[in-house]
C-alpha cells in the first residue's frame, strides 16, 4: 500500500548520534510526559489540543493528516 | 522455604591485621558482594596485593540480581568464570511484551551473530557471588568475614579504617579504599556524602518460585495481564527450575500483608494456572530508587556499585552497571599503585562511570515512567501506544518495557582522542568494542578474549607489515606502560613476534570499518580510545599519553 504516512520509527535530531536505536523516541515520549507535568487533566487535554494544531500546521501535508486522522480513528 | 542453601564462609580472627600502630595495605575493598570481588579479582589478576572486608558470612540472600548482560559476561570472562556462569545461567535474547494478552512487542537483545556472548543470561546472585568468591580465593585474594568496618577517617594519602569482628576492634590502614557496601552503603552514610535523586512510589512482589515449565528462554512482560489487572508483570527463567516473577502492587499495597503465602500464592496460580505444582523459594517486596552520589571519588576513598548509584530494576542496570565500575576503576587505580599513572587518573573513573550512572538513571527512569504512568494524560499516552504498537512499527519502538543493560559509549571520555581521520560505523572513541570471531594461530577464536589485559592495538593489514611499522609495533610493546600490538588481516600471515587475528569473514573490517593501515588504541577496559587510517607513533604515543591522564590541567 503506498500511504503518505510515516509510521516506521522516525525520531532523530540534526547534529545527534544516537547509539541505541531505542534512544530518540525514549527521548521524545520523555518531553511529552514532562509537558504535562503538574497539569490538571483539563489543562492536559488542551495541552494535548495545541500541540495537535501545531503539529498539524508544520506537516501541512493534507494527504498526511487524513491518513494520520484515519490511523488514530482506528481503535481495534 | 527454598531449595538453595546459603554457604557459610569461614570467619578468621585478625590477629595478623591487629598492630599499633596500624598496619598500612596498599588496597582494601569494603563488600564482598558482586562488584567488590570482581574489584578484588580484577586486582590479583593485576598482581595487587587486596583486602577484602565484608560485614556476613555468606553469599547474597533471596532473590536479587538476576540478568547479566552481554557486557558483564565479557567482563567476567577477563576475569576468569563467564564459562561457568553461562554454564549454569540462561542464556537468552528475546523479549516479549504483552498487552492483556496478546504480544505487542519483540525485542532480539543481538540480533546479529558474530558474538562470543549472548545478550543476556539469567542466574541467581547468591550463583554469581559463589563464583567470585572461589575465582577470588585461588588467586590469593585475602577475604575476610565478619569484619565490618564501622569507621572511616580520610587523610591526604591514605585512610584509616575502624573494623569490628568477634575478636574486637581494631584499626587498619589503605593507601586506596573501594567501597562496594551496597545501596545502604554505611561507609557513605558515616562519610556524611551526598547521594540524590528521586524515590518512586510504587511497591513490587518478587516471587522466587521453583517448577518445571517449558515457557522458553525469554523475558515476558505484560501490562494488564487477565491474571493480574491495571498492574504489570515481568518472568525470568532463572537456573535448576528457579522462576523469578515480579508483581507491580502499587504504592497502597501492605508490604507485610502481600509477603504472606496465602497471598502470593494465589497470585501465583492465576498467573500459572491451578494445575501446575510449584514451590515458592522466596518472596519479598520492594521500591526503589534512582539516585547516584555527586562524586564517585573522595581523594583515596572510590565508591563503586549500588554504593555510588542506583537505578530502578527495569533493565537491569544495577549488577550489571557496578561490574563496569570495577572494570573502568580498576585499570586506572592498577596504574597509579604501580607509578605509572598520576591521581588525575582516577578523576576519570569519576567523570566516565558518573556519566554511564546518569544514563543508566535515565533509561531506568524513563521505563518506569512508561511502565507506572504518574497521570491520567501519562496512562492514556502508554495505553495508546500500546494500541498503536498493533499496526505500527514506530509505536513499537516506543513500547518500554525495560530498555535492557547495554555499556554507555563514553563518547566525552577526557582519555579519548578525537578522530582526525573519516570512519563510518559505531566504534568511535569512546565506544565499547564490539566483538568478532577470529582465528588466532588456526583455532577459531574471539576479538574480546584477545585484548582486555592492558592497552592494546590493533593494526590492520593486507599484507606482512613493511619492517618500519613492525619496529613501532615492537617498540609499543616495550613501552613503560606497554601497549598489546595485534596485527589483523583477512588472510593467515605469519608475522614472527606478533599475534595475528585472522578475520576471514570480514567481521571485524566491517565492525571496525577498517582499511589496510588502520589502527586502533584501546582501554584496558575494552574501550576505544583513539582510531587512524595509517599507523603513527607520534600520533599514538599522544593518544597514550593522555589516555594516562596527561590530558591538561583543566580537562
Amino acid at each position: 500500500m503506498n500511504t503518505a504516512l510515516k509510521t516506521d520509527p522516525n525520531f532523530h535530531e540534526a547534529g545527534r548520534r544516537f547509539f541505541r536505536d531505542f534512544a530518540p523516541g525514549d527521548e521524545f515520549y520523555e518531553h511529552l510526559i514532562d509537558a504535562h507535568n503538574g497539569l490538571s487533566d483539563e489543562q492536559s487535554e488542551a495541552l494535548n489540543a495545541r500541540l495537535i494544531l501545531l503539529l498539524a500546521n508544520h506537516i501541512g501535508d493534507l494527504r498526511v493528516l487524513r491518513e494520520a486522522l484515519q490511523a488514530a480513528r482506528q481503535t481495534d | 522455604m527454598g531449595a538453595y542453601v546459603n554457604p557459610i564462609y569461614p570467619y578468621k580472627s585478625p590477629t595478623d591485621l591487629m598492630a599499633t600502630p596500624p598496619q598500612r595495605k596498599p588496597l582494601i575493598v569494603i563488600g564482598a558482594g558482586p562488584v567488590g570481588l570482581a574489584a578484588a579479582i580484577d586486582a590479583r589478576l593485576q598482581g595487587l596485593s587486596v583486602l577484602v572486608l565484608d560485614d556476613d558470612k555468606t553469599v547474597s540472600v533471596g532473590s536479587r540480581a538476576v540478568c547479566y548482560a552481554k557486557r558483564s559476561l565479557e567482563i567476567l570472562d577477563r576475569l576468569g568464570i563467564a564459562d561457568q556462569a553461562c554454564g549454569l545461567g540462561v542464556s537468552w535474547n528475546i523479549g516479549r511484551t504483552f498487552l492483556e494478552e496478546d504480544e505487542v512487542y519483540q525485542f532480539n537483545l543481538v540480533p546479529d551473530a558474530g558474538h562470543k556472548r549472548p545478550g543476556m543470561i539469567n542466574l541467581q546472585q547468591y550463583h554469581v557471588e559463589e563464583m567470585l568468591i572461589a575465582r577470588a580465593l585461588e588467586l590469593g585474594a585475602d577475604i575476610r568475614w565478619q569484619h565490618k568496618v564501622t569507621a572511616v577517617t580520610r587523610h591526604d594519602d591514605h585512610a584509616t579504617l575502624t573494623v569490628e569482628t568477634p575478636d574486637g576492634p581494631f584499626d587498619i590502614e589503605a593507601d586506596w579504599l573501594v567501597v562496594a557496601d551496597g545501596a545502604r552503603s554505611p561507609i557513605r552514610r558515616h562519610l556524611g556524602l551526598d547521594i540524590e535523586g528521586r524515590v518512586f512510589q510504587d511497591r513490587f512482589l518478587i516471587a522466587d518460585v521453583i517448577m518445571k515449565a517449558d515457557y522458553p528462554a525469554e523475558r515476558w512482560f505484560w501490562f494488564d495481564p487477565p491474571f493480574h489487572p491495571n498492574q504489570s508483570v515481568l518472568l525470568h527463567k532463572q537456573s535448576n527450575n528457579v522462576w523469578r516473577i515480579d508483581f507491580q502492587l502499587g504504592w497502597d499495597a501492605d508490604p507485610e500483608e502481600e509477603k504472606k503465602p496465602e497471598k502470593v500464592i494465589p497470585r501465583l496460580q492465576a498467573m500459572l494456572g491451578d494445575d501446575r505444582p510449584f514451590e515458592l523459594e522466596w518472596v519479598s517486596i520492594y521500591t526503589f530508587q534512582c539516585r547516584r552520589m555527586t562524586d564517585f571519588r573522595h581523594g583515596r576513598v572510590l565508591f563503586v556499585g549500588d554504593a555510588a548509584h542506583q537505578v530502578s530494576p527495569f533493565g537491569a542496570r544495577g549488577a550489571n552497571s557496578g561490574f563496569q565500575d570495577a572494570d573502568d576503576l580498576m585499570w586506572k587505580l592498577g596504574l597509579v599503585i604501580q607509578g605509572q599513572a598520576s591521581e588525575k587518573l582516577l578523576d576519570t573513573y569519576a567523570m566516565d562511570r558518573q556519566f554511564a550512572a546518569d544514563e543508566n538513571i535515565m533509561n531506568s527512569t524513563r521505563s518506569t515512567d512508561f511502565i507506572t504512568p504518574k497521570s491520567r494524560t501519562s496512562k492514556t499516552f502508554r495505553n495508546q501506544v500500546l494500541a498503536l504498537a498493533k499496526h505500527h512499527p514506530f509505536a513499537r519502538k516506543l513500547v518500554n518495557s525495560g530498555r535492557l543493560s547495554v555499556p554507555s559509549f563514553l563518547t566525552g571520555s577526557v582519555l579519548n582522542t578525537p578522530d582526525a581521520d573519516p570512519f563510518e560505523g559505531n566504534m568511535v572513541p569512546g565506544a565499547p568494542m564490539d566483538d568478532a570471531p577470529v582465528q588466532v594461530n588456526g583455532q577459531d577464536a574471539w576479538l574480546l578474549d584477545q585484548v582486555g589485559r592492558g592497552f592494546a592495538a590493533l593494526h590492520f593489514v593486507d599484507a606482512t607489515p613493511e619492517a618500519r611499522t613492525l619496529a613501532t609495533l615492537q617498540a609499543l610493546r616495550q613501552a613503560t606502560v606497554p601497549v598489546d600490538s595485534l596485527i589483523v588481516s583477512r588472510q593467515p600471515l605469519q608475522v614472527p613476534g606478533f599475534k595475528v587475528l585472522v578475520d576471514a569473514q570480514d567481521w571485524m573490517a566491517k565492525r571496525y570499518d577498517a582499511t589496510p593501515g588502520t589502527t586502533y588504541l584501546l582501554r584496558p577496559d575494552q574501550h576505544v580510545l583513539a582510531r587512524w587510517r595509517t599507523l603513527d607513533s607520534t600520533r599514538l604515543q599522544a593518544a597514550l599519553s593522555r589516555a594516562l591522564g596527561q590530558f591538561g590541567p583543566q580537562a
